[in-house]
């Protein structure tokens, strides 16, 4: 395999914050590690800054190759030296969200008090919470404004929530295939999903760590479910139509179908590499996300972030009306937003796929966001 | 610049908020930020276009205009231009209303279906008039309704709306007299108080 590999051999790194979170729920919490990594060159006016704000199952490895990897970073097709992300531009920096298990404390870290996993003593957490850690972050690196916030699906709601939480920090965003609050179509798939973790027996209310055993069969069912949502009923005819994995049907329960054979193998892969409890977590944290009304922006406040808001329109699980809803709410504040709907047969997943027709809408409108003072 | 545009570029002030409903590549927008610095929104509905838009660094919203113009406060902006829209709408009227709300005035400009040609073709051939303004065939135009000056003037009066301006025009050139026959083309100007 030939790796068109321009970012040079990259490691995620990791800093320390020692004082406490105030999180969403009350409680404070710390001392917190953030996993996250950079591209690029921060400019000396420290004016360049992309944050960019990972999905539901990703990490902080956004783009580039770490030692020995065969695949680069989930977003590598828009992060790079002349992509939508310009590296040579722009200093771009992702970071693994609190609650997850890709090197940002999470339910499977160390609990520094009783030196064991915090399982369920991991406190509920809040996207307005992740993103005061992010803010932390960006903070520890020296950066006052962020040029451009942007993610797909809960990547977009962080971003959102960056701009109701830190509007003056924020010069543009760009939240794609996402919402103001999940429906309740969102949060009954989210239910699925937790539900079918707790019902494993091996997730033991939670407190699996070091007992060899992990729910990885309620978490693989979350995660086909996951999957069903993720794609299209074009995009899974068009992938798996009805073939068969042999000639002809078993008449028996083992995978006689290309999907059933595609899910199975999704949701085993991902119990590898993903914590069931991180699962539980984010989930949640997603259904808690509500930024509609007056809490994106708040009624007193004039803000000069320009957004691209984008959605696609095969996408079931985020659909359209959900970002034209964004954009309504931005319009009514006479904020300058721009909004397109790509064609795209695949789904929800297509913020991860369809990054040409993204790359034409991000080069160009960071170009303009650059532009401006 | 073609003479629609230049009508419109003469019409609108300079630093003005415009929408521009239906605004295609982005050419006419583009043009009014370049020269009279205008803050600039278009609405699009062809993939495309809304592309070619971004490129060019304008504010552009992907949408058809039969939904309406939810979201944009009353007299929120200085000029609403519908130039060559009008046609392919479904629901014109709705659309007029729309932009007479949220605009403070609304700038039209649509082909003149009683062009003396147009007629011509009408009465000798008995055939769908095919001008230089209306170039389609009955089966593959985009065009939904037609008309002429006098009934877009009608339907002012009709709905009293304010009349600012009207320019008439064929191909390169003015028409000052008789425009509903010799004009293929008209630039309204209209308000409503």
């Amino acid at each position: 395999m030939i790796m068109n590999n321009q970012l040079g051999i990259l490691k995620t790194q990791f800093v320390d914050f020692d004082e406490p979170l105030s999180l969403g729920c009350g409680q404070k919490f710390g001392p917190v590690t953030v996993a996250y990594e950079t591209y690029g060159k921060l400019d000396d006016k420290k004016s360049n800054a992309v944050l960019i704000l990972h999905a539901f199952s990703a990490d902080a490895h956004a783009a580039g190759f770490h030692e020995g990897d065969e695949k680069p970073g989930w977003w590598d097709d828009l992060i790079g030296p002349g992509k939508a992300f310009d590296t040579d531009k722009y200093f771009v920096i992702c970071s693994n969200v609190l609650g997850g298990c890709k090197g940002t404390t999470g339910p499977s870290s160390i609990n520094p008090a009783t030196k064991k996993a915090y399982a369920l003593d991991f406190p509920v957490i809040t996207v307005a919470d992740m993103v005061a850690l992010q803010k932390r972050l960006i903070d520890h690196l020296g950066i006052d404004k962020l040029l451009c916030v942007c993610g797909g699906s809960m990547g977009g709601m962080q971003a959102l929530q960056w701009v109701s939480d830190y509007p003056d920090c924020v010069k543009s965003a760009i939240p794609i295939a996402c919402a103001l609050k999940h429906s309740p179509q969102q949060i009954a798939f989210s239910e699925v999903g937790r539900q079918a973790v707790m019902a494993d027996l091996d997730w033991q209310s939670g407190y699996y760590y070091g007992t060899g055993k992990n729910p990885e069969r309620g978490l693989s069912v979350a995660r086909m479910v996951g999957h069903i949502t993720y794609m299209s009923d074009q995009s899974m005819q068009e992938k798996f139509s009805r073939t068969l994995k042999q000639c002809n049907y078993t008449f028996s329960f083992k995978a006689d179908f290309e999907v059933e054979g595609y899910l199975r193998y999704r949701g085993d892969s991902f119990v590898k590499r993903f914590d069931a409890n991180s699962y539980l977590y984010i989930t949640k944290a997603m259904d808690y996300f509500d930024v509609s009304g007056d809490v994106l922006i708040a009624p007193d406040k004039n803000i000069e972030a320009k957004f691209l808001v984008v959605s696609f329109k095969s996408d079931w699980l985020y659909p359209s009306y959900q970002s034209r809803q964004i954009v309504d709410l931005l319009r009514l504040r006479s904020i300058d937003v721009t909004y397109c709907d790509i064609a795209s047969t695949y789904g929800h997943d297509a913020f991860l796929l369809e990054f040409e027709q993204e790359s034409r809408l991000i080069k160009h409108f960071l170009e303009k966001v650059t532009a401006q003072k | 610049m073609r003479l629609d545009h230049k009508i419109i570029y003469d019409a609108v002030t300079t630093g003005a908020k415009v929408l521009d409903l239906g605004c295609g590549d982005g050419e006419l927008l583009d043009i009014l930020v370049k020269g009279k610095q205008v803050k600039a929104t278009g609405i699009e509905v062809d993939d495309q276009a809304v592309y070619k838009c971004v490129e060019k660094g304008l504010t552009v919203f992907h949408s058809d205009l039969d939904s309406g113009l939810a979201g944009y406060p009353d007299k929120s902006f200085d000029y609403v231009i519908l130039n060559q829209t009008m046609q392919e709408l479904k629901r014109v009227d709705f659309a007029l209303s729309e932009a007479l709300r949220v605009g403070k005035k609304v700038i039209v400009g649509f082909s003149n279906f009683a062009y003396f040609r147009a007629r011509l073709r009408m009465f000798v051939k008995g055939k769908v008039p095919i001008t230089k303004s209306l170039p389609y065939q009955w089966y593959d135009t985009p065009n939904l309704h037609f008309l002429s000056i006098r009934d877009f003037w009608d339907y002012c009066n009709k709905n009293e709306i304010f009349v600012v301006d009207a320019k008439y025009y064929h191909r390169t050139r003015f028409v000052p007299i008789f425009p509903n026959l010799i004009a293929l083309n008209a630039v309204f100007l209209i308000e409503k108080k």
